[in-house]
């Protein structure tokens, strides 16, 4: 147990308000600021959506025009990958986490950690500034092809597109400023005794996570940039001679390709598809070990497996591409590691069943969340299937059979996992507890009405029905038998949001909960819960830093005392 | 699985549209077995091992390495979808075959361009007009066809696609200002129109199309890449004719393109 006698004597000065909450270096802090911006941006991206969502039930009310709908659109993915789920799963959890479960001090750089929130901020608020300009914010979608996205809106500096250009700048900028302090803190700053096979496997996602932020987002960086230039300097990186719009032509450009721009955006946002999936399975690791009691079945292999998706994942990226026209020697390439970087998440995925095998499990809030991302992640990866060979993918590329495989993974998969890590870590945050009713409602409406969203547009896609269409289809004859569908949705989308009132008001309303909670409520083995108090203290987190004596995940291990054998215990006191 | 996907999907017309439609079907016994087979799995052990019938976990838990095998079968399997199936359609049927075509019966242009979609017929030469982003007119030339060369005099162009059944067509795919996808439902052909690039694609009718079809009996082009605001609506008829009532409509489109050449 922890000893809050030793209390930190050194440090012990007076922090103003300012740099205690607004600027501050302490990576819990800055932890906290990611999460609280990106709830809010979360909830943002899914109040776009409602609104695109009614207009696709009942596209007769024309409730937005095309133009709202597309910039709707693009925000809407943009939100939610970059400024939502990104920023949540390793601004905050991992920024908050990864020190405290490696038995550091801090982040190796506070002040860059701080750095990376405040080029965060500016990023999301420049590109959110696109809605203010005339013509309206970015209306490509989150993809923002070349040439719509050059041609569109003014071309002039203030306008939606250059926004989310330059907001794309910064929040690229920021993720390499984060990434950087990750490696060299899970490198660096781990607590003695903590070799690497004995990390938790969430420092272990955070840690190939990062490797990916680090190299995969300056292509896209220099795409911004490229971009930014063709649409305000007249180059022609990405766009090719001859154009003709509205009879007009288009003589300023000449020589470009629009196919590079595609190579570098998907260089970029494959690796960010297991950005968005591996701090999920990392948080499912802690939950799933900790309410089943027993360890992670092949912890080894499932590391291995996350090392070999990391490198895997920058093979994949034309897969986006099969219907460019790319030649059969470059698609049969794409195919084959397409389908070799199945292999390892369907490794994890049969490791975390088996994890489930003679534990002796608890349902509570977290691990009903966590439980959950398991077979949805795996509706997700499955129907990536289809797509990943570019033969079935010629019916179903761009289409909403898309739309609900990567929802299936990152809405119902991640934003689950998620979910369940503030609900698993919140009384390690705030030393208060969830109110566990609240959260059972939140999950089981949610779970529900998440499946009425995504899965009829499963329907959808295998009917042909193309993606970011404003009238949800109802123009095209090969729809007409499967628009119903679309409300559907529509109604699974405002459930959704009625049950997610039942996570904000508990989010919130158990703050000033009276009762405390144990250091170690959930009784478990990693060092967030075993060597720090709740919440960890201001600076510094440990009243000393903690010696680690074994691995991660040492539940139920015969001949102890406990149920739970920290990594803190020594073999004698075993 | 078949049918049950079919009832989904509209029909298919065109003569490699089987095989992507077998490997769709392929492809989802395989997601649903794994998909079945883990839910079996993780239900009943949810039940078996929760914590009022399971005090105490086993530390160990499953002892054998049976996953590997289901890992290998897995990556057996995909191999054989990739090897077996995928890799050759696409060689033999699809992108390979638009490559080395030699032998196709009717050859078209497609021109995407914000929000209809321009098919080029080179008329009865067989021969395509030079045409010119310069010359474009939305109204009265939409291909920019360059009218004083003596091949572009029989061309015309169309903003549906129709085409005789039973013969082998190649379309070059292209666009003039942004990105747009040309999607033919019925036929399994999607190719994305490129501005700068023309790509071929190749597919043969094996139907004609429904006569005075309603609404939803109409077979289409679709637009499957976000191209601007009329994305939604830039939607085309595609009519699969009889080679004879083909070659009427042809002949009726060329007198009509020779009498408006007469007037220039």
């Amino acid at each position: 147990m922890v000893t809050h006698e030793s209390h930190h004597d050194h440090h012990h000065h007076d922090e103003g308000f300012w740099r205690k909450y607004i600027f501050s270096v302490d990576h819990k802090v800055i932890g906290i600021q990611y999460g609280i911006t990106s709830l809010i941006f979360l909830l943002v991206g899914f109040c776009f959506m409602l609104v695109m969502r009614y207009q696709m039930a009942w596209p007769e009310k024309a409730f937005i025009t095309t133009d709202q709908y597309n910039m709707l659109g693009a925000m809407h993915g943009t939100i939610m990958v970059f400024m939502g789920v990104v920023p949540l799963a390793v601004g905050a959890f991992g920024n908050y986490m990864v020190p405290i479960q490696i038995g550091a001090p801090d982040m190796a750089f506070p002040r860059l950690n701080m750095a990376s929130y405040w080029v965060f901020l500016p990023g999301c608020i420049v590109m959110m500034l696109g809605f203010l300009t005339d013509g309206g914010a970015a209306q490509s979608g989150w993809t923002s092809y070349t040439p719509l996205s050059v041609l569109a809106g003014s071309g002039k500096f203030w306008d939606g597109q250059t926004m989310w250009l330059l907001g794309m700048v910064f929040l690229i900028t920021s993720s390499l400023l984060g990434s950087v302090n990750f490696i060299v803190t899970i490198f660096q700053l781990r607590a003695p005794g903590l070799t690497f096979m004995r990390l938790p496997f969430f420092v272990w996602t955070q840690l190939v996570t990062a490797f990916l932020l680090l190299l995969a987002f300056p292509p896209l960086e220099a795409a911004g940039i490229l971009q930014l230039m063709d649409r305000l300097a007249e180059t022609s990186f990405f766009m090719p001679s001859g154009l003709v719009v509205s009879d007009v032509v288009q003589d300023q450009f000449s020589g470009g390709n629009p196919l590079l721009y595609q190579h570098l955006f998907w260089f970029l946002a494959h690796p960010e598809v297991y950005v968005l999936i591996l701090p999920a399975m990392g948080i499912v690791a802690e939950i799933v070990t900790n309410n089943t009691r027993k360890p992670l079945w092949g912890y080894k292999s499932m590391v291995y497996a996350a090392i070999f998706l990391g490198f895997m994942s920058f093979l994949v990226w034309a897969h986006h591409m099969y219907m460019t026209g790319m030649g059969t020697a470059i698609s049969a390439f794409f195919q084959t590691t397409t389908m070799i970087i199945s292999i390892p998440s369907v490794v994890i995925l049969t490791a975390f069943f088996i994890s489930l095998w003679g534990g002796s499990i608890r349902y509570n809030t977290p691990m009903l969340f966590a439980l959950s991302f398991l077979p949805m992640f795996g509706i997700g990866g499955l129907t990536g299937l289809p797509l990943g060979l570019s033969t079935s993918d010629i019916h179903l590329h761009d289409t909403y059979y898309v739309i609900g495989h990567f929802h299936y993974v990152v809405a119902p998969g991640t934003v689950f996992a998620l979910f369940a890590g503030i609900y698993y870590w919140y009384p390690k945050v705030t030393g208060k507890r969830m109110n566990e009713t609240l959260g059972k409602i939140h999950f089981w409406g949610s779970i529900v009405c998440m499946n009425l969203v995504f899965m009829p547009m499963f329907g959808m896609g295998l009917a042909g029905v193309s993606r970011r269409l404003w009238d949800g289809g109802a123009v095209y004859a090969h729809a007409q038998e499967v628009l119903h569908l679309n409300e559907y949705s529509t109604w699974g989308a405002f459930g959704l949001i009625f049950f997610q009132l039942f996570f904000i008001v508990n989010f919130f309303g158990s703050l000033f909960s009276k009762e405390k909670t144990d250091d170690n409520l959930w009784q478990a083995t990693t060092l967030e819960w075993c060597a720090a108090p709740s919440p960890p203290l201001p600076h510094l987190n440990f009243a000393r830093i903690p010696e680690v004596h074994r691995g991660p995940y040492e539940y139920s291990v015969p001949g102890h005392k406990t149920d739970f054998s920290p990594q803190t215990m020594k073999e004698t006191e075993a | 699985m078949k049918s049950f996907l079919q009832l989904w999907m509209p029909s298919n017309a065109s003569t490699h549209g089987g095989s992507v439609d077998n490997l769709i079907f392929y492809i989802h016994w395989l997601m649903l077995v794994l998909f079945v087979g883990w839910g079996i799995f993780f239900v009943y052990t949810l039940f078996r091992f929760n914590r009022t019938r399971n005090p105490k976990a086993d530390y160990h838990g499953v002892k054998n390495h049976y996953s590997s095998y289901l890992e290998f079968a897995v990556a057996l399997i995909e191999a054989v979808l990739l090897i077996g199936f995928s890799l050759p359609f696409w060689i033999q049927e699809i992108a390979g075959a638009a490559e080395e075509n030699t032998d196709h019966d009717i050859e078209l242009r497609v021109i995407g361009q914000q929000f209809q979609w321009n098919i080029h017929y080179p008329g009865k030469d067989g021969i395509f007009g030079k045409t010119s982003p310069n010359l474009v007119d939305g109204t009265s030339n939409v291909l920019g066809l360059d009218r004083s060369d003596p091949n572009a005099k029989d061309d015309f162009s169309s903003q549906g696609l129709s085409i005789p059944v039973n013969k082998k067509i190649l379309v070059h795919v292209s666009s003039y200002d942004v990105i747009h996808s040309f999607f033919l439902p019925v036929m399994r052909v999607k190719q994305d129109a490129i501005p700068g690039i023309s790509v071929p694609v190749v597919f043969t009718a094996t139907e004609t199309s429904p006569k005075d079809p309603k609404k939803s009996e109409k077979w289409e082009i679709g637009c499957a890449q976000l191209c601007g605001t009329g994305h939604y609506k830039m939607q085309g008829d595609l009519v699969v004719l009889e080679e004879d009532a083909y070659n009427t409509w042809v002949d009726e489109q060329v007198k009509q393109a020779l009498e408006e050449g007469e007037a220039w």
